[in-house]
């Protein structure tokens, strides 16, 4: 017999009357990737499926949504930035913008 | 504005007002829940599940004011009739209890509209066949969203399991008048416009018995006393109140608009 309960099991939050957090993405109608929304409280992830649908498609905004356990997300500090991103900031070379584009090629 | 006029239908008419009031009452009662459920996100689950019942009934009402003969609008059935007027059953019109209560109240209502949608799809009225196929997804959604709960707080902690049980326990006095032939839906399948409630009831208690078991919950024994009388406008004590806050601005402030 399987010792799973019925609704699946609740993830442990940081204490035991509120819910974790979770992270939404909801792709829209013409979008072609996941954009972050917003987030939300939900005992598991299978609810939190639901609560974004509730609480961030009301007016249509997606045709599919994701959901992540914000704790499982890995991002960047603040701290780092300087060295995370600044040395991007003088190599012009890697934009694409020493290209001649013909006229004639459409969709570029 | 010129309107197609539409033949009077009283037989029509007043059982779509049932199932009208059904969810214009359920509504008005979920939407208390906003400000007070366990979570922002539930206030927000349950504020949208009583918006969709909102949409069925004002969509209903405007059908049943065509139907009866007289004209009435959506606004004019909802806001200015009294108690006796009102033919909604007793389960939607009761006040809100605890979250397990409510969260059982939806299973069973949401479970019915279900099996009453499927079946309205075809009915020979057009626009009830027309509410029944847009509101079909939606009662999906909420039987849902009702499902997961009672799961959850059937098979979670001791406190949730006793509580659910309990919600199940008091909610199961209601149910028998949801699949009871009144009149009106008897004379409303004779001519295809309708279906018989008790044509839905099985189909209706293989769901929610899954569910129940699945949530490690005991079905609720036969209860000692069942309501009746809804669909005759015959209604429980907080009925009054309920209609008391639904219909005060309108009636205090005739024509408001905003």
């Amino acid at each position: 017999m399987s010792t799973e309960p019925a609704g699946g099991t609740a993830v442990q939050g940081e204490s035991p009357t509120t819910w974790p957090l979770w992270e939404v993405f909801v792709r829209g109608k013409r979008g072609l990737s996941h954009v972050h929304v917003g987030s939300l409280h939900a005992p598991d992830a299978v609810m939190a499926l639901r609560n974004a649908r509730d609480v961030y498609t009301r007016r249509q905004e997606g045709v599919s949504i994701w959901v992540a356990k914000a704790s499982d997300i890995t991002a960047s500090s603040p701290d780092e930035r300087d060295a995370f991103f600044d040395p991007a900031a003088d190599k012009v070379y890697r934009h694409p913008t020493f290209y001649d584009v013909p006229e004639d090629v459409e969709y570029l | 504005m010129a309107q197609a006029s539409v033949d009077a239908n009283p037989v029509a008419a007043q059982y779509i007002q049932g199932i009208a009031d059904d969810a214009l009452v359920y509504a008005q009662r979920l939407g208390e829940w906003i400000s007070r459920g366990p979570q922002i996100e539930e206030d927000m689950a349950l504020a949208n599940i009583g918006l969709d019942l909102l949409g069925q009934a004002r969509a209903l009402l405007t059908r049943v004011g065509q139907l009866d003969g007289t004209g009435r609008s959506e606004d004019d059935l909802a806001y200015f009739r009294d108690e006796r007027q009102f033919r909604n059953v007793h389960l939607v019109e009761q006040e809100r209890g605890d979250y397990a209560f409510e969260m059982a109240r939806l299973l069973v209502f949401s479970s019915y509209q279900c099996e009453l949608y499927a079946a309205l799809r075809v009915s020979s009225d057009p626009v009830l066949a027309g509410v029944a196929e847009k509101a079909l997804k939606e009662v999906h959604y909420h039987r849902d969203h009702a499902t997961q709960w009672v799961l959850r707080l059937g098979d979670g902690t001791e406190e949730s399991h006793g509580r659910m049980q309990q919600g199940l326990d008091d909610v199961a006095p209601f149910v028998a008048e949801l699949f009871e032939d009144d009149a009106a839906s008897v004379a409303a399948a004779r001519e295809g416009a309708g279906v018989l409630p008790s044509s839905l009831h099985d189909a209706y208690v293989d769901r929610v018995s899954a569910v129940i078991r699945q949530a490690t919950l005991d079905l609720p024994e036969q209860p000692r006393w069942r309501s009746r009388g809804g669909r005759d406008g015959f209604h429980s004590r907080p009925m009054g109140y309920l209609l008391a806050e639904m219909q005060h601005i309108a009636r205090s402030h005739p024509g408001a608009t905003w």
